[in-house]
């Protein structure tokens, strides 16, 4: 059982209680999380993805993926889910 | 977690782009003209911001009515981007951003989120124990000070304005932006006059 | 429903995420929790709506003021949670 009612809803989550908060950890963004980012922005202005979409196609991953992967693997991820879900790119252009 | 992405990674996000450009979706011009804006966005921006309130009234009643007005003012483009709120720090409440939902940040005036933002630690620890994690940061509180931890769950974007320190009577506004960093901005520490 | 600054509102002690596939911005750890309106922030679109490729009806949003030590039972007193809320997630209290 766990403490938080979906693993994305951490407040106040016990499973990190004793994780130490690093504030020397602050790698600068790579070329591929500003190529991601990037990506999201102008399907976000193209009217193809919300906020709300991403957030929930993250929320989503399998758990290990979720505690996994990097920040922006996940938003890609999320975004290739969405694009797919909405028929403007196929598992095919993806595979 | 921080890191660099996995071969299957790159290769979806290549594959995922060429098919965008295929369907006139993008263009690799439009994504590197999205990558440069994003890159103009840094601390600093919200340093001049913060620094232009402490000693100009106007401008702060202005940044903590309407904070995209504010940052329009200072050469922002804000169109198409959250609405920036901002949270005036006192000398008995000081206020800490968090998103425990996911990893909101006030991108357009901040810049990319460092990482411990997006930290499970992070998310999960500062609305529970603040004082703790701002320990973790080095800030100890002065008596007295209250603190107002804000989960940033909808739709705003979360900004501090810190309170301005002692010792900087005086001085000019780029003066004041130097000394006004980051983490300030987020509230896990205090700027100094130093 | 307009709610006031200095309002009494109570969260829903409602839990639907854990019968169907849920998008909400309402922490868990706020659930059933008693706090003060601060202000009205806007009208934005449904989260829970957009989330799912619907249209989002506008929706009123709160900034909320939690006691944070009785949240948690544990904490410094006075110190506070101040978080964005929508207004089919208050009620009055």
């Amino acid at each position: 059982m766990t403490d938080v009612p979906l693993q994305h809803d951490l407040g106040g989550s016990q499973r990190f209680r004793c994780t130490a908060v690093e504030p020397d950890d602050d790698a600068p963004p790579t070329g591929f999380d500003k190529r991601v980012d990037a990506v999201r922005s102008v399907l976000r202005e193209a009217g193809l993805f919300t906020v709300d979409e991403m957030r929930l196609n993250i929320e989503r991953l399998h758990e290990t993926d979720y505690f996994g992967l990097t920040y922006y693997e996940k938003w890609l991820r999320s975004i290739a889910a969405v694009m797919v879900a909405k028929g403007v790119v196929t598992w095919e252009d993806l595979s | 977690m921080a890191g660099q992405p996995t071969p299957e990674s790159l290769d979806l996000l290549e594959k995922l782009v060429a098919a965008l450009i295929r369907r006139g979706i993008t263009s690799e011009a439009a994504i590197a003209a999205k990558i440069a804006s994003t890159d103009r966005a840094s601390p600093e921006t919200g340093a001049r911001m913060v620094a232009r309130a402490w000693v100009d009234p106007a401008y702060r009643a202005l940044l903590l009515r309407d904070g995209s007005a504010a940052a329009e003012a200072m050469g922002v483009t804000m169109a198409g981007q959250p609405p920036l709120g901002v949270l005036e720090d006192t000398e008995a409440l000081h206020h800490l951003v968090v998103c425990t939902l996911c990893s909101c940040y006030p991108r357009a005036v901040i810049g990319y989120p460092p990482h411990w933002y997006k930290s499970a630690a992070y998310r999960a620890r500062a609305v529970r124990e603040p004082r703790a994690v701002l320990a973790e940061f080095g800030t100890v509180l002065p008596a007295g000070m209250q603190v107002r931890v804000v989960d940033s769950t909808a739709d705003f974007r979360w900004m501090v304005l810190p309170a301005r320190p002692a010792g900087t009577e005086g001085w000019d506004e780029a003066r004041l932006a130097a000394i006004v960093q980051r983490d300030h901005l987020v509230g896990v520490s205090l700027p100094h006059a130093a | 429903m307009t709610l006031e600054p200095g309002a009494k509102v109570r969260v829903r002690d409602a839990w639907p995420e854990r019968h169907a596939p849920m998008h909400i911005r309402t922490p868990h750890y706020l659930r059933g929790r008693q706090g003060v309106v601060a202000r009205h922030l806007g009208t934005f679109a449904n989260p829970e709506a957009i989330a799912f490729g619907r249209v989002g009806e506008p929706r009123d949003l709160y900034h909320v003021v939690f006691d944070q030590p009785s949240v948690w039972g544990e904490g410094a007193a006075g110190d506070t949670l101040m978080v964005e809320l929508f207004e089919h997630w208050l009620e009055e209290a």
